[in-house]
């Protein structure tokens, strides 16, 4: 194992930021961290990296412990924050050079690591990195976070704030680092990013809710789910909601997510009661349950407070 | 008032020096409904947005907002519409109520009406228990909730939204949605701007904004057949290769 | 070491880069230099006064001549009687008004003592205190060729002034000792050194490394194997260097524009302008220890080190005249004990011998502040 973790605690003050995580990443695996904002994600990321100390468990990097051997961890990761952390009046290449001269190494001697991410940016070596666009600020600090070789590379959401096609472009640079066998930690908001990795763990709330492989996070949602589309969506919405044998009801979409409480449900008998209440070109189907929706039940499961009992979410359980 | 486009933007052009931010757009919103307006960053979203809310006068083109001119009633404009952005423009040192009081102030509201606008909102909202609260103590869902509202305190025609939900758990996210279907039933037109692609899939219709144009307007379901696409993504995706080549 | 100089060479090219920095470094020193030395200077010229003479005597004219012949005052009115003294002032006709008691000559020689009442216009306090003082020391100057004049009769005039001011019996003029001709020049050049290593010195040095934390690069300075003493190091050298290019800068233009003398050595300057520099790259980075953002760091370091360095040093106002709480405050300011230093070096050309105490006291605060700010130095995020 080349990160295992166990038992992380971490508060600020009154906030209990991480409430106990323990999970281990294999050498040369893509381990992806999935949640929303405020889920520990950084805060995880932030102890791995040797940069906060938490408050109880451990956590050992390649074998270093990140409190006792952080001089050794700072040698060993590369490390690339949420916020965009690269000297903005700094030019490309000037970025890259200091990167690589604070690590004592050279561009030059690790170039054919980066090879593949620079040449893309490498047009524009001599502009400000304050004036890239947001997929060539990405490159740039991947670029900077592998000039020294690390042994893993840790990314805080990456992808936050980029278009879909830098989306995209980043995570095939990615699956490339990981075939070349750089173990990698990334943590992401978004959902569809999941099945990029070898194995996500869903984090809210200073929890890991399920870790897992993005196939077998799906099959953890435990009843069948069918999409329900009406003419009206909100209409639909709030016919659902008074449904007396509805166990959840998730808008994704123009669709609505839907779940039944009765173990003979058929969506046949769904499709009547909705076109009854005058709802019409009313289609109810059975499909695959996404990550999105595990991550939903699951946040329910975990602690019903979530939905705070008014008009919101009639989410079940 | 007599017709049924809220927004009406015909060959809409802002130009910075030689760049051009927006390149000729032309696309209509109706009333009621809830228009996705999508685009990369800097794909001149920002731009056209402050365009319509009369921050910034165009080069040319032409455009009505809930029929003022952009052009020359930029003040009318921003009486009828509301904003609410990414931030949550709430006060996080002041408390619940001292937020709504202001913003009924700053949009005119009478003293007597915002006091009984006030007591209505807490009530539907669910928080008149929290009302003296500082809006820091609060989780993020009832934030949300309290910025949209507050948003469309002096119940505009239209309210714009700057990528309301991104990083929000889906849960949140949801509950979010809730209220705008439900501003949107009431007949509240809704103006999204986003760079989250799925949001989208949440509106009645969606333009996706590339180097400045609009290259696609229709429905989500639409837009995925058209482009022959799983996701909203993908369309955007195989718009900005498009637009590359 | 090669990362070390990577990393002073990146300093080096964020300064080069802001043009905010450079001018703060290179325009501000100047600016504020040329401001002093023409604007606010403290010397008198060609102030408005008004004479009240009920004497009129060959004595009472030579001293208004002598007044006028300064180059100080200019005469705007003749006055008949007291009554007029308080119309002048609100008239704003003249800030000073000199009256000369009746029979002023014949008093001074049959008494040796006669009356010269200095009335200024207090409302602008400092103005009125240098008019007193420019006033009391042309007319003791009077008074000494007077008495050489009549050796043989043992005289003296006196006068007693409205602000204050006396002048009887032949009195040492202290003050005037190391700055003959009054001249500002030489009191601010001294204190605007100060100020300015402390600018360039604690403040940009502060704002520097809370620039690192508020744009988060500091973060991936603090994941890297960069030692944090080579962060402090390679942070503080650049503007160390670039200090001691404004020390000199100042000297040059002070010396050669302003003819301030030097008389003491440069070598001990330099060593101990180092030790003061020394002191305030640690009180810079005692502040980036505790705040986050550089608007923070821009407030706590004007509020806390460049106010009570113009303030509390002596640079402006007397410590002397201060009350004994700011007296005892400003012992914790170390511009004030370097302020004495180069004082001593530049103006009375004295050396270690005499400045041996305050040095020491320079050199704990600089062993004191920079094992703390170092210490305080954090490997992790808070």
């Amino acid at each position: 194992m080349t990160v295992t973790v166990k038992n992380l605690t971490k508060n600020y003050g009154e906030i209990k930021a991480l409430k106990g995580v323990s999970f281990d990443v294999a050498s040369g695996e893509l381990f992806g961290l999935i949640g929303p904002d405020g889920a520990g994600k950084t805060t995880l990321f932030r102890i791995l990296t040797s940069l906060l100390l938490q408050d109880d468990g451990e956590a050992k990097v390649h074998g270093f412990d990140v409190v006792a051997d952080y001089r050794e961890i700072r040698k060993i990761i590369g490390y690339m924050p949420g916020r965009f952390s690269l000297y903005q009046d700094l030019t490309v290449e000037e970025n890259l050079n200091f990167f690589a001269t604070i690590f004592n190494t050279t561009v030059e001697e690790n170039y054919q690591l980066i090879r593949d991410i620079y040449h893309q940016i490498a047009p524009f070596k001599t502009r400000r990195a304050g004036d890239l666009s947001g997929g060539m600020k990405q490159k740039l600090a991947l670029s900077c976070a592998l000039i020294h070789k690390p042994e893993i590379l840790i990314l805080d959401e990456p992808t936050t704030g980029v278009d879909a096609v830098s989306r995209r472009e980043f995570w095939d640079m990615l699956a490339r680092l990981r075939a070349s066998g750089l173990t990698i930690l990334v943590s992401t908001p978004y959902m569809d990013e999941a099945s990029r990795c070898d194995r996500v763990a869903l984090m809210d709330r200073g929890k890991i809710l399920s870790i897992n492989t993005p196939a077998g996070i799906s099959d953890e949602f435990s009843r069948p789910l069918y999409a329900v589309k009406a003419d009206r969506r909100y209409q639909l919405l709030k016919t659902l909601r008074s449904y007396p044998y509805t166990r959840s009801v998730f808008t994704f979409g123009e669709l609505a997510h839907y779940t039944d409480s009765r173990d003979d449900f058929d969506p046949e008998m769904l499709r009547s009661h909705l076109e009854q209440e005058g709802l019409r070109d009313v289609r109810v189907e059975l499909i695959n349950p996404g990550v999105e929706d595990t991550l939903i039940s699951l946040m329910t499961t975990e602690s019903e407070s979530i939905v705070d009992g008014n008009k919101f979410g009639k989410s079940g359980e | 008032m007599h017709n049924d486009n809220i927004i009406e933007v015909s060959g809409l052009t802002r130009k910075f020096g030689n760049f051009t931010a927006v390149d000729h757009i032309t696309f209509e919103v109706k009333r009621g409904e809830i228009f996705g307006f999508l685009g990369a960053n800097g794909a001149g979203k920002t731009t056209a947005i402050r365009m319509l809310t009369g921050l910034l006068i165009p080069s040319t083109g032409q455009a009505t907002v809930a029929g003022f001119d952009v052009f020359t009633q930029t003040e009318s404009i921003k009486k009828n519409i509301g904003y609410m952005s990414q931030k949550f423009s709430l006060y996080s040192d002041l408390t619940v109520v001292e937020n709504i009081r202001f913003y009924g102030g700053i949009y005119g509201l009478r003293s007597r009406d915002i006091r009984r606008k006030t007591d209505e909102l807490l009530e539907r909202l669910g928080l008149a228990d929290v009302r003296n609260r500082l809006i820091d103590d609060l989780p993020l869902g009832w934030k949300q909730k309290l910025a949209f509202s507050t948003a469309v305190i002096h119940e505009p025609a239209i309210v714009f939204m700057d990528e309301p939900t991104g990083g929000v758990d889906p849960i949140t996210r949801r509950q979010f949605w809730d209220l705008i279907y439900e501003a949107s039933d009431r007949g509240t037109t809704i103006f999204v701007t986003t760079h989250y692609m799925d949001e989208a899939e949440y509106c009645d219709r969606v333009t996706i904004m590339v180097d400045g144009r609009i290259d696609a307007l229709d429905t989500p379901g639409g837009l995925k057949k058209k482009y022959g696409a799983e996701d909203i993504d993908e369309v955007f995706v195989k718009l900005a290769r498009g637009g590359v080549a | 070491m090669k990362a070390f100089l990577g990393f002073i060479k990146k300093e080096f090219l964020h300064i080069f880069r802001d043009r905010r920095t450079l001018l703060i470094l290179f325009g501000m020193p100047l600016v504020q230099l040329l401001l002093f030395g023409y604007a606010v200077r403290n010397e008198l010229n060609k102030a408005d006064i008004a004479i009240l003479d009920h004497s009129r005597d060959e004595i009472t004219r030579e001293i208004t001549d002598k007044l006028l012949s300064s180059g100080y005052f200019q005469l705007t009115a003749w006055l008949k009687s007291e009554s007029e003294i308080e119309v002048v002032f609100q008239r704003g006709i003249a800030r000073n008004v000199i009256v000369f008691e009746s029979e002023f000559g014949r008093k001074l020689i049959r008494d040796g003592s006669a009356n010269i009442n200095i009335v200024t216009d207090a409302s602008d306090p400092n103005m009125a205190q240098m008019l007193e003082g420019y006033t009391v020391n042309i007319i003791r100057d009077y008074q000494q060729e007077w008495q050489e004049r009549n050796r043989q009769v043992q005289q003296s005039a006196g006068g007693s002034a409205g602000g204050g001011a006396s002048i009887s019996g032949i009195v040492p003029e202290v003050r005037m000792l190391f700055n003959p001709e009054l001249r500002s020049a030489n009191l601010f050049v001294p204190g605007l050194i100060a100020f300015i290593l402390m600018l360039v010195s604690a403040f940009l040095t502060s704002i520097t490394i809370a620039r690192e934390k508020e744009q988060g690069t500091m973060e991936v300075l603090l994941a890297s194997p960069l030692n944090p003493i080579q962060i402090i190091i390679g942070k503080v050298l650049p503007y160390l260097a670039l200090s001691v290019i404004n020390v000199f800068t100042i000297l040059i233009v002070a010396l050669v524009v302003f003819d301030v003398p030097f008389r003491g050595s440069v070598l001990l300057f330099s060593m101990l302008s180092l030790l003061f520099i020394m002191a305030a790259l640690a009180l810079g980075l005692r502040i980036s220890s505790v705040v986050k953002d550089q608007q923070t760091a821009m407030m706590i370091s004007l509020a806390g080190l460049l106010l009570p360095t113009i303030l509390l040093s002596g640079f402006i106002f007397p410590i002397s005249n201060m009350p004994a709480v700011l007296q005892y405050i400003s012992h914790i300011v170390p511009a004030k004990w370097f302020l004495i230093i180069i004082r001593g070096i530049m103006l009375k050309g004295v050396g270690l011998e005499f400045l041996w105490q305050e040095t020491l006291i320079l050199f704990g605060m600089v062993v004191i502040l920079m094992a703390t700010s170092i210490k305080s130095f954090k490997i992790r995020l808070e």
